[in-house]
């Protein structure tokens, strides 16, 4: 089936300063809308015609893998951010991140050391493993945790196309800016949805 | 013994509009200085400090990922540089046009193999015009692999490279590397690729 280009949930400027207008333009109208037009392009002829993007993340390889994974990984960032939202985790997911993590604080430090050290480009996850644990995973160019069974609630896209217009070589600094538009409520939303 | 980032043979603006001169600036001193320190760092008491680069990158299955990644980076980039130059050279002649032909034809299907490379690598890496068994070939490596390494896909001798990481041409192309793999070709020093087939 044919994928389309979901619509951002905000304005192009709504995450300013933190992620520029010119960026989002850039990372939502070119980046993710080459990967829908792309895996469309190559699904075409294929046992994957029909596929679901999940069944595509799961079983497929090469370039239809990569589009396909990319339209996911880019939709499940987009969502997450909101202008105005909850900047902490809260509630039943906060007590998860408590249990496995030690502290929020503890969590955040190891989620910025993952998306710090990715080398290349790639993305970094907070995820539910099989067990029901949350984890911080890293994955490299358009590597999806679906496709290892777990569970994603949360993603950092540190190819350098999300944030050398604002940063250049300073990927610190938009990891950093990263946590001033993450919506808590949005991936609360997630973890209640996957642990029901 | 600890390498150093060397200095650039032109001006940061000197390869512009193909490459503008912030590009260069952050490029150079930011990109290519952060792996030539990291890879001071990372040698420090271990066994590979003082040997040559090459010899490091030889062993790239063998030795840390902080030394193969910043290894790999401080030699593409030293290439990189290296291979460019204000307005390109006259076109390829002599034994690197003889050896272009024998292996690609012409030198437009060379740049048609060697830009298709260039394109397709998907996410940050380098594509290659390399010795490979006494003839030229094109390959890819994926971040700073390259083609001295035992763990490449292809191996041999590097004679001409482009960075296709997005650092190298974000802030002039975006989302257009294509464009950037074109412009490339006006930079090309010619001289300088035939002297690494001859070294
Ligand atoms: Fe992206
Ligand atoms: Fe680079």
């Amino acid at each position: 089936m044919a994928f389309s280009l979901p619509a951002l949930p905000y304005a192009m400027d709504a995450l300013e300063p933190y992620i520029s207008a010119a960026t989002l333009g850039f990372h939502h109208g070119k980046h993710h809308q080459a990967y829908v037009n792309n895996v469309n392009n190559l699904i075409q002829g294929t046992p994957f015609e029909q596929a679901t993007l999940e069944e595509i993340i799961l079983k497929s390889d090469g370039g239809i893998f990569n589009n396909g994974a990319q339209v996911f990984n880019h939709t499940f960032y987009f969502e997450q951010f909101s202008p105005e939202g909850c900047r902490e985790p809260k509630g039943a997911l906060k007590e998860a991140i408590e249990r496995d993590f030690g502290s929020t604080e503890e969590f955040t430090a190891q989620f910025n050391k993952a998306a710090a050290t990715l080398f290349g480009s790639g993305w970094a996850w907070l995820v539910i493993n099989p067990e029901g644990k949350l984890e911080i995973v890293q994955t490299s160019n358009a590597g999806c945790p679906l496709r290892d069974g777990k569970k994603p609630l949360l993603t950092c896209d540190v190819w350098e196309h999300a944030y050398y217009l604002d940063k250049q070589n300073l990927r610190p600094r938009y990891i950093e800016d990263f946590w001033k538009v993450i919506d808590w409520k949005i991936i609360s939303e997630r973890y209640d949805t996957l642990i029901k | 013994m600890s390498f150093e980032l060397p200095k650039l043979p032109y001006a940061y603006t000197a390869l512009e509009p193909y490459i503008d001169a912030r590009t260069m600036e952050i490029h150079h001193t930011k990109h290519h200085g952060g792996y030539t320190a990291n890879l001071n760092n990372a040698l420090q008491g271990s066994a590979w400090e003082g040997r040559s680069i090459e010899e490091i990158l030889q062993s790239a299955g063998a030795i840390s990922p902080a030394v193969r990644n910043n290894g790999g980076g401080f030699y593409n980039h030293n290439l990189y540089w290296e291979i460019l130059t204000p307005g390109g050279s006259r076109e390829p002649e002599g034994v690197l046009l003889d050896a272009i032909r024998e292996s690609f034809g012409s030198v437009a299907a060379l740049k048609e193999a060697f830009t298709k490379a260039a394109v397709t690598r998907f996410g940050s890496g380098w594509a290659w015009l390399l010795l490979h068994d006494n003839k030229l070939v094109v390959s890819s490596t994926p971040n700073q692999d390259n083609p001295l390494m035992d763990v490449a896909e292809v191996k041999g001798k590097p004679i001409l490279g482009i960075d296709v990481w997005e650092h190298a041409y974000y802030l002039n192309y975006q989302n257009r590397r294509p464009d950037y793999v074109e412009a490339f070709w006006n930079l090309i020093n010619w001289d300088e690729v035939a002297g690494k087939l001859k070294g």
